[in-house]
C-alpha cells in the first residue's frame, strides 16, 4: 500500500478520479458517459502530442514547434481539399503525415546532424512555420465551407459507438507503447536522456535516434493537423496558439522529467488527462474558463516540486536488493 | 622549455587579425550594416530620423528585458515568464490606477510586484533545485492566469496621463529619442560594465562556465542566479511601466508572446544557451538589426507573421553557420 501511494501514477490517477467525481457531485450531468467520451474525445490531440514531446524530452530535447506545425500541416491539407475535393480521404490523412513528419525532420536534421541546441531551433522553426502558414494562404481564413464533406466528417464519425478520434488516438498510444516498452530504439531513448557518454558506448546512434524521433513527433503533429482542422472546421494562422505549451505541461504533470531519460507512457497519458479534464469540468461547474490558466500553472509547479523529490535518489538505485537497502538504513 | 625561460602566461591573447573579424560581434557588425543597406535601398523612408526613433518604440522594452535575461541564459538559467510578468505588473498598476493612486505610486508597484515575481522564480528555482525552463512555464501560466481572472474580457484603460506621457514621450522636446530607448541605452551601459569589468560580472560567466568549479572557487552560485530573476523581474516590471504607459491600457494578453521574442533577441546576441559566453555589445547589436528588420520591412507593408519567417531563419542560420564552421575547420 506504502508502494502504491509512493508510486506517481496511480497517485495522478487517484488526483485525476477525485476531480471527475467532485465536479460529478456539483454537477451529475459530468458524470453521464457521452459526457465523458466528450472529455476524452477533446483531450485525443493532447494524448498523442503529449507521447510525442515525451519521445523528444527523454533525449533531453525539446520541441516548440509542434503546435506551429499541426497548425501549418492542417492549413495545408484544408487547401488541397478546397483545390481538389475529390481526394481520397486516406491520401489527405497519408499527405498530413508525411507534411508533419518532413517538418519535423528539419529539426531533427538540425539537432541532430548540425549540433544546434533544440530549444533554438524549435523556436526558430516555430516562428518559420507559422509565418508559411500565412504565406501558403495568403493570410485568409479556410471555414468548414472550404473543405469537403468527407474531410469534415471523419472525426466525427462512430466506429462500434466510439468516436473515430479516440480509435486513432488509441492506435497512437499503443503504437508508443510499443515504442518505448518493447523496441530497443525506445528504450535506446532512455539511455540517451540518462546518460548519453554512455548510451554511446553501448553503441546507440545518438544523432540517428534523435533525427528520428524529431521525425516522428512532427508526423504525429502531421495527424493532429488534419485532425484538428476537419474537428473544429477551420484552418488559419493562429490555429493551437500557445498550445506547444500545453503539451509541455502535460509531459511535466505525467513525471517526464525535463533533464531527460525519466518518463512512462501511463504518466503522460494521466498528464494529459489531468489538463483535459480541468477545462472540460470549469464550465460544468460555472466557473470562468478563464480561471484554467491560472490552475493550470499550479499544478505545473506542484507537479514539479513532486517530481523533483521523486526523482533523486532511485536514478542511481537499479537494484531492487540496493533500494531496500536504502530503505533500511 | 629551457632553464632560463621562466614559466609565463600572457595577460591577454595576443593580437590576431582573423580572430578578429570572425567574432560573433564583427559578423554582426556586418549583418547590421547589410541590414541598413537593403532597408535603405527598398525605401525611402527608412534613413528618416523621426522615423526611427518612433521605431525603437517596438523593441525598447523588450530589449530591456532581454538585458537582464541575457546574464540568467549566461548562468545557464532561462526565464519565460516574463511576458506573462508584465501582464500582472501592469494588472497591478492597472488597478491601483482606478483606486485613483499617482504615477510615483505606480511605478513603484509596477516595479515591485515584477520583481516579487521574480524573487518567486528564483525561489523556485535555487531553493528547490528545480528546472527553470519548467518553474517558469507554470509561472508564466499562473501569472497570466491571475491577470485573466481579475480581468476576465475587460480592459483598464484609465491611467494618469503623467504615466501615459513618459511611456511615450522623449526626453527632451524637439530631441527624437523616446524615453524607453533612453533607459534601454543607459541600462545597455550599466549591464555592459557590470557584465565585462566588474567581479559580479566575472562571476556570473564562471557560473555559466562551470557551476561546480565556481561554487568551489567560493562563488554563491545559488545565491547570484536567485538575484538575477529578481533582476529579470524588475526588468519586467519597468518594461510593464513604459508598455502600459505607452498603450495606455491592460488587456490580459497584454506582451503575448514576447518570451520568444527576448530569447531570440539574446540567443541571435551570441550568447549561448549552453550558457558562459556572450557579450553586452552582442545583445545591443542584435536588438538593432531585429528591430530595423522588422521596421524596415514593415515600412515596404510586408506583414509581421511573414517577417517572422525571416527572423526564423536568421536565428538558425546564424547559429548554424559558426557551428558548421568550427566542424569543418576541425576535421581538415
Amino acid at each position: 500500500m506504502k508502494a502504491l501511494a509512493k508510486n506517481r501514477e496511480v497517485l495522478l490517477g487517484f488526483i485525476v478520479a477525485a476531480i471527475v467525481l467532485a465536479v460529478g457531485i456539483r454537477a451529475p450531468v459530468f458524470l453521464t458517459g457521452e459526457s465523458l467520451v466528450n472529455v476524452i474525445t477533446d483531450t485525443c490531440f493532447l494524448f498523442m502530442l503529449t507521447l510525442a514531446q515525451m519521445a523528444i524530452i527523454l533525449t533531453r530535447g525539446i520541441d516548440l514547434s509542434l503546435a506551429a506545425n499541426l497548425a501549418l500541416t492542417g492549413m495545408a491539407v484544408a487547401l488541397v481539399s478546397r483545390a481538389m475535393p475529390e481526394v481520397p480521404l486516406g491520401l489527405i490523412i497519408l499527405l498530413a503525415i508525411v507534411i508533419g513528419a518532413a517538418l519535423g525532420s528539419i529539426n531533427g536534421a538540425l539537432v541532430a546532424y548540425v549540433g544546434i541546441p533544440p530549444i533554438v531551433v524549435t523556436l526558430g522553426t516555430l516562428a518559420i512555420f507559422r509565418g508559411l502558414i500565412f504565406l501558403l494562404a495568403g493570410g485568409q481564413w479556410l471555414t468548414s465551407k472550404d473543405m469537403s464533406e468527407a474531410f469534415l466528417s471523419f472525426p466525427h464519425a462512430n466506429l462500434l459507438g466510439v468516436p473515430s478520434l479516440i480509435w486513432i488516438a488509441g492506435l497512437v498510444i499503443a503504437a508508443f507503447w510499443i515504442l518505448y516498452r518493447q523496441t530497443q530504439f525506445g528504450r535506446g531513448l532512455y539511455a540517451i536522456g540518462g546518460n548519453p557518454v554512455a548510451a554511446r558506448y553501448c553503441g546507440i546512434n545518438i544523432p540517428r535516434q534523435q533525427f528520428i524521433v524529431y521525425t516522428i513527433a512532427g508526423a504525429v503533429s502531421g495527424l493532429c493537423g488534419y485532425l484538428w482542422v476537419a474537428r473544429y472546421g477551420i484552418a488559419f494562422v493562429d490555429n493551437a496558439q500557445g498550445y506547444e505549451l500545453t503539451i509541455i505541461a502535460a509531459c511535466v504533470i505525467g513525471g517526464v522529467s525535463i533533464a531527460g531519460g525519466i518518463g512512462t507512457v501511463s504518466g503522460a497519458l494521466l498528464g494529459a488527462l489531468f489538463l483535459g479534464v480541468i477545462v472540460n469540468a470549469l464550465p460544468v461547474i460555472n466557473v470562468s474558463p478563464f480561471w484554467q490558466m491560472l490552475i493550470s500553472g499550479f499544478v505545473i509547479l506542484a507537479a514539479v516540486i513532486v517530481n523533483a523529490r521523486s526523482e533523486r535518489p532511485i536514478g542511481k538505485l537499479i537494484l531492487a536488493s540496493a533500494r531496500k537497502l536504502e530503505r533500511k538504513a | 622549455m629551457s632553464d632560463t625561460q621562466r614559466y609565463h602566461v600572457l595577460d591577454r591573447a595576443p593580437f590576431n587579425l582573423a580572430s578578429y573579424l570572425l567574432r560573433w560581434e564583427s559578423i554582426l557588425v556586418m549583418l547590421l550594416v547589410a541590414v541598413i543597406i537593403i532597408n535603405t535601398a527598398i525605401s525611402p523612408y527608412f534613413l528618416d530620423i523621426y522615423n526611427l526613433s518612433d521605431a525603437t518604440f517596438n523593441f525598447s522594452e523588450k530589449a530591456i528585458i532581454a538585458l537582464a535575461m541575457a546574464l540568467l541564459i549566461i548562468t545557464r538559467e532561462i526565464d519565460l515568464s516574463v511576458a506573462a510578468n508584465i501582464a500582472v505588473c501592469s494588472l497591478v498598476m492597472g488597478l491601483l490606477s482606478q483606486m485613483g493612486y499617482g504615477t510615483p505610486i505606480l511605478v513603484m508597484a509596477g516595479l515591485a510586484v515584477g520583481a516579487t515575481a521574480g524573487a518567486a522564480n528564483g525561489a523556485l528555482v535555487t531553493k528547490f533545485r528545480l528546472p527553470s525552463i519548467v518553474v517558469t512555464i507554470g509561472t508564466m501560466s499562473l501569472f497570466r492566469g491571475i491577470a485573466q481572472v481579475v480581468l476576465g474580457d475587460q480592459a483598464l484603460t484609465k491611467y494618469p496621463s503623467a504615466l501615459t506621457s513618459f511611456g511615450q514621450g522623449y526626453i527632451w522636446p524637439g530631441v527624437p529619442i523616446p524615453n524607453s530607448f533612453a533607459l534601454f541605452l543607459i541600462l545597455a551601459c550599466m549591464f555592459g560594465f557590470v557584465l565585462h569589468r566588474t567581479v559580479i560580472g566575472r562571476q556570473i560567466f564562471a557560473i555559466g562556465h562551470n557551476p561546480t568549479a565556481a561554487r568551489f572557487s567560493g562563488i554563491k552560485v545559488e545565491k547570484t542566479r536567485f538575484w538575477l530573476f529578481v533582476l529579470t523581474g524588475l526588468m519586467a516590471g519597468l518594461a510593464a511601466v513604459l508598455l502600459t504607459g505607452r498603450i495606455g491600457s491592460t488587456r490580459p494578453n497584454i506582451a503575448l508572446g514576447w518570451e520568444l521574442e527576448i530569447v531570440t533577441m539574446v540567443i541571435l546576441g551570441g550568447i549561448s544557451i549552453a550558457g558562459g559566453t556572450g557579450t553586452i555589445l552582442g545583445l545591443v547589436l542584435s536588438v538593432f538589426i531585429l528591430g530595423l528588420t522588422i521596421f524596415g520591412l514593415s515600412l515596404v507593408n510586408i506583414p509581421g507573421i511573414e517577417i517572422a519567417i525571416l527572423i526564423g531563419l536568421l536565428l538558425i542560420i546564424s547559429i548554424a553557420i559558426p557551428i558548421m564552421t568550427a566542424k569543418w575547420r576541425g576535421r581538415t
